[in-house]
């Protein structure tokens, strides 16, 4: 990546937040470039949402420099950054005595959006049907899809988005899932916020891991798994009278855990993770099988154990 | 400025679609009429009083009317949408704190000046036209007057929900401090002054007397309507006290706004210097 062309467009220099005693935020600095989706990952209070309010400009850093496409979003030439951003708050009810298309024009009007967009944004997020009832009759998906909608008034070409996927269903959150593909194809930069690792995967370029305020580690989250060493779990179902065709087998499976007659669960490293797979997949008594990945709480005890350790040290 | 235009259209139309509107409009509507019709019931007769009587009996209701209703009106605007979620959302689009306070203000204000005018207006006219007012055309421009001071009355009381909207983190304690202040200036401030006036003896000097008054928005709203008007001198009681001085209905207008500006002042510094 090529850091020198592209000014970044989120920059954070030691970026810290005290709110009295409590410190939300510690020496963060990080760079996002333009048509990344970064994954904001952490704990309920590792202090993602302060940073996505010191992004956006809702409150200034006790301490360091935060700069969106360049300038101080909580300076005086904010009011020319607010137009190119995009927020969906965390759980929001919008307003429940008017109907969907009213909430979306009323922002549109604020953002000095043109009304054409409205009906477009409506139904790509999927409520052109229930645009004309009122918020009140909502659910808790359909908010977040108005949420959305309103998010992407004006095209913003930064996109924050925190805990969007906080009580949706499977269904709403792989559709939410399919927008955010469509955004980075559009070349939109995105900060999505999670608490809860599966799912988000496939959809970020790059993991930043905060904790106790602390960012933990940056990077891809294949390369957060290398380094940390951590195992996947492969699960496997199927018919064998004895564990003999175990031994057979010709990769580094280590000790399998029993979960019963049929089923058996490995630990196996990121390197190992395909030969495993193959292997068992070769062999007839294997009749289903699947891979997870080790879990946020794994990623997040390990790097801040890492952080812990390095900072006593230093 | 197109901003403050959209949020204060917003709030008048919630006003309108929740039927706030309506409501007030008719309860002051009902109110002069009524009291009018039964005002002279007191000496034996029901039936249209003049113009002039039913100032003085609606002075002394709206004050306490008035203020509660602002307060109800407005007692969440900011803190509502804290907890609705929408004020940090609203405040990540291009608008100011202090534009978003001015829009809502400009909202809540409409609601309150054109429900105030229309239903004290409707009624006024009515009044004069069933009780045959000789003095009719003079009483006018004080009905007038009376209009505009409730409108201001109302909008003091706007001023301060927003500073208590401002101050706290919970809707509820929103209410419950609204409830206080309306207490407070409604009832407890004149209960305090009075028993201070009987406890000294009258010692308090006339000369203190009405400026004390004057910090209170009600009073000032009383004495505009009451003590400044030539047929309420016979009832204005506790008023009479401040005849006589130099407070004239224009000067006392001009207090009314300073008692609109001042709390709202005092609201959008501490919601601009406010941590989200």
């Amino acid at each position: 990546m090529s850091e020198a062309a592209q000014r970044p467009v989120v920059g954070l220099d030691g970026v810290a937040k005290r709110y009295g005693q409590f410190a939300a935020l510690r020496e963060v600095s990080l760079d996002i470039a333009p048509g990344e989706v970064i994954g904001l990952l952490g704990h309920n209070g590792a202090g993602k949402t302060t940073l996505m309010k010191l992004i956006l400009g809702l409150s200034a850093p006790s301490a360091g420099q935060v700069r969106v496409f360049g300038l101080d979003p909580h300076g005086k030439r904010a009011r020319e950054l607010r137009p190119r951003l995009g927020y969906l708050p965390e759980s929001i009810a919008f307003y429940d005595a008017l109907t969907g298309r009213e909430v979306l024009d009323y922002f549109a009007r604020l953002k000095g959006v043109g009304r054409g967009e409205r009906d477009a944004l409506l139904a790509r997020v999927g409520l052109g049907e229930a645009a004309g009832r009122r918020v009140k009759t909502y659910s808790k998906g359909m908010r977040q899809r108005l949420g959305l909608a309103q998010a992407l008034l004006g095209r913003p070409e930064l996109l924050l988005l925190d805990e969007p996927t906080v009580g949706l269903d499977p269904m709403a959150t792989r559709d939410f899932y399919a927008t955010i593909d469509e955004l980075r194809g559009e070349g939109h930069t995105v900060i999505l916020s999670s608490h809860i690792l599966p799912g988000i995967e496939q959809h970020i370029t790059r993991a930043v891991i905060l904790g106790h305020g602390r960012l933990l580690v940056q990077g891809p989250l294949e390369s957060l798994w290398r380094s940390a060493g951590l195992s996947f779990k492969v699960r496997v179902r199927g018919h064998w009278n004895d564990e003999g065709w175990l031994q057979t087998l010709s990769a580094p499976i280590g000790e399998p855990r029993r979960i019963n007659g049929s089923r058996l669960e490995f630990n196996v490293s990121h390197e190992d993770k395909l030969a495993v797979v193959r292997a068992l997949l070769a062999r007839p008594e294997v009749q289903d099988l699947d891979l997870a990945p080790p879990g946020l709480e794994a990623l997040y005890v390990h790097f801040d154990h890492v952080a812990n350790t390095t900072g006593e040290g230093s | 400025m197109n901003a403050i235009w959209t949020v204060a259209w917003k709030e008048f139309r919630d006003g309108l679609r929740n039927r706030w509107v309506l409501a007030i409009t008719l309860v002051f509507a009902l109110l002069a009429l009524g009291l009018s019709y039964f005002g002279a019931a007191a000496s034996g007769s029901v039936g249209f009083t003049s113009l002039g009587t039913t100032i003085v009996s609606l002075a002394s209701l709206a004050v306490f009317l008035i203020p509660l209703i602002a307060l109800l009106l407005a007692y969440d605007s900011i803190v509502g949408e804290e907890e609705r979620g929408t004020l940090l959302l609203l405040l990540t689009y291009p608008l100011g704190r202090v534009q978003l306070l001015t829009g809502k203000f400009l909202g809540h204000g409409a609601i309150l000046g054109v429900s105030t005018l229309v239903g004290f207006g409707a009624a006024g006219v009515l009044i004069a036209i069933a009780a045959g007012d000789t003095v009719g055309a003079e009483l006018l421009p004080a009905f007038g007057y009376f209009i505009l001071s409730a409108t201001l009355l109302g909008w003091v009381f706007i001023a301060l929900a927003y500073l208590i909207s401002v101050c706290v983190s919970e809707k509820s304690r929103a209410a419950g401090l609204a409830l206080l202040v309306w207490f407070f200036f409604v009832l407890v401030y004149d209960l305090g002054l009075l028993g201070t006036l009987v406890a000294t003896g009258g010692g308090l000097g006339r000369e203190v007397f009405p400026y004390l008054l004057l910090l209170n928005p009600t009073d000032v709203f009383r004495l505009a309507n009451l003590a400044g008007f030539e047929p309420a001198r016979s009832y204005s009681g506790l008023m009479a006290l401040a005849r006589g001085h130099a407070l004239q209905p224009a000067s006392l207008t001009g207090i009314l706004v300073l008692w609109v500006v001042a709390p709202l002042t005092l609201a959008a510094w501490r919601f601009r210097r406010r941590e989200l």
